[in-house]
């Protein structure tokens, strides 16, 4: 690195490094192997993603900028590093989420694929999105039973906090056994609300 | 090796990506350049086998499709050991339209022989050392500092 002296040098130097481009605009891209957005909703801060052909893939919440970073490495990891924040390609997914946190009963939720699941979680979150709609609850043991894991209740109760459809696949509507609400990955705030409105809108 | 989201590479380098652009060929080419290394970049992403130095790849990227479009003008970078042979070639002075040149020192860098000017972007823009703007540059860390000093020494020179 350059030996430090004063003296022109050192000025002519730093005008040289000060060098800007003001108007410079961030690039453009015409595609991505994977589009997001973030966006605060009445539940937290949330990220959606979708794949290539729009197919959602993620509903994470993501409070802080480290969150929103571990999000999108997973997305790298999982599905393509080409990610890009799009919020324009998220559009449908994003009126769909607003609309049903409003209170609205909801229309059939975005095309979803579970691209960021476990081998575990898929069949206990395809039985959840199967079985327990708008305004149901389920407990745990009820769920892990459906799944074809009776013996597996903490594993499902797991497999649903990491779940990376958050709303869309209902792991709010699970409480435990005695009807208590446990754990929620958004929150038990979050849960309470959600589990309410559904309640308040039937 | 995982690579990071593309994304966050976009949101800590886009400035420097097209400082380095606009350094290189000027304000009428510097966004085209800057958003054409993007695009090879993102095509190339995937492909990449090493995350170590992802700064330095866009930085080199940028510079090929500086030169390539220095190439596409019909303006031929030089290919010389000693810079002061391409001295009769000067390109055409680019106005600051765009950049922000208080001391209008840029100016001037943009009338040097082109390797000087490459090695001015890729010491002062792209803050690269010796032995990176060589490998950009295809030559030796000792020419790249004889590159800058030359420059420094004809910058310092027009602006006394």
């Amino acid at each position: 690195m350059t030996p430090s002296h004063s003296g022109p040098s050192d000025r002519l130097e730093a005008s040289l490094a000060g060098f800007d481009v003001p108007a410079a605009r961030p690039p453009d891209f015409p595609t991505a192997d994977v589009s997001y957005a973030v966006d605060d909703t009445p539940i937290g801060r949330m990220l959606l993603a979708c794949d290539g052909s729009g197919v959602l893939v993620a509903s994470l919440f993501t409070p802080d900028a480290a969150a929103e970073e571990a999000a999108l490495q997973r997305l790298a990891a999982r599905i393509s590093p080409r990610v890009l924040r799009r919020p324009q390609s998220l559009d449908e997914a994003r009126r769909w989420l607003e609309s049903y946190l409003d209170g609205g009963r909801p229309g059939a939720a975005p095309a979803w694929a579970l691209s960021l699941a476990t081998p575990f979680q898929i069949p206990v979150l395809t039985t959840l999105a199967a079985r327990v709609g708008y305004g149901d609850r389920a407990t745990y043991g009820q769920l892990a039973s459906w799944a074809g894991r009776p013996q597996a209740a903490r594993a499902v109760g797991t497999a649903l906090g990491g779940n990376p459809l958050c709303v869309v696949l209902p792991c709010h509507r699970v409480v435990g056994a005695s009807g208590s609400l446990t754990g929620y990955a958004g929150g038990l705030a979050a849960k309470r609300y959600l589990l309410e409105l559904e309640s308040t809108s039937l | 090796m995982t690579l990071p989201p593309f994304q966050l590479l976009v949101d800590a380098h886009w400035r420097d990506v097209a400082r380095l652009a606009h350094a290189l060929v000027g304000p009428d080419d510097g966004d085209d350049v800057a958003q054409q290394a993007w695009l090879q970049a993102w095509a190339a992403y995937p492909s990449l086998t090493s995350a170590t130095n992802l700064r330095g790849w866009l930085f080199t990227v940028t510079y090929r499709c500086a030169t390539d479009a220095h190439r596409g003008r019909g303006r031929r970078p030089v290919p010389v050991e000693d810079p002061s042979l391409a001295a009769a070639e000067r390109p055409a002075v680019d106005p600051p339209a765009t950049a922000s040149d208080e001391s209008g020192v840029w100016q001037i860098v943009a009338t040097l022989p082109p390797r000087q000017r490459e090695a001015v972007a890729l010491r002062y823009v792209a803050d690269l050392d010796h032995a990176a703007i060589a490998a950009a540059l295809g030559t030796s860390t000792a020419m790249s500092r004889r590159l800058v000093s030359d420059a420094l020494g004809s910058l310092r020179k027009a602006l006394s």
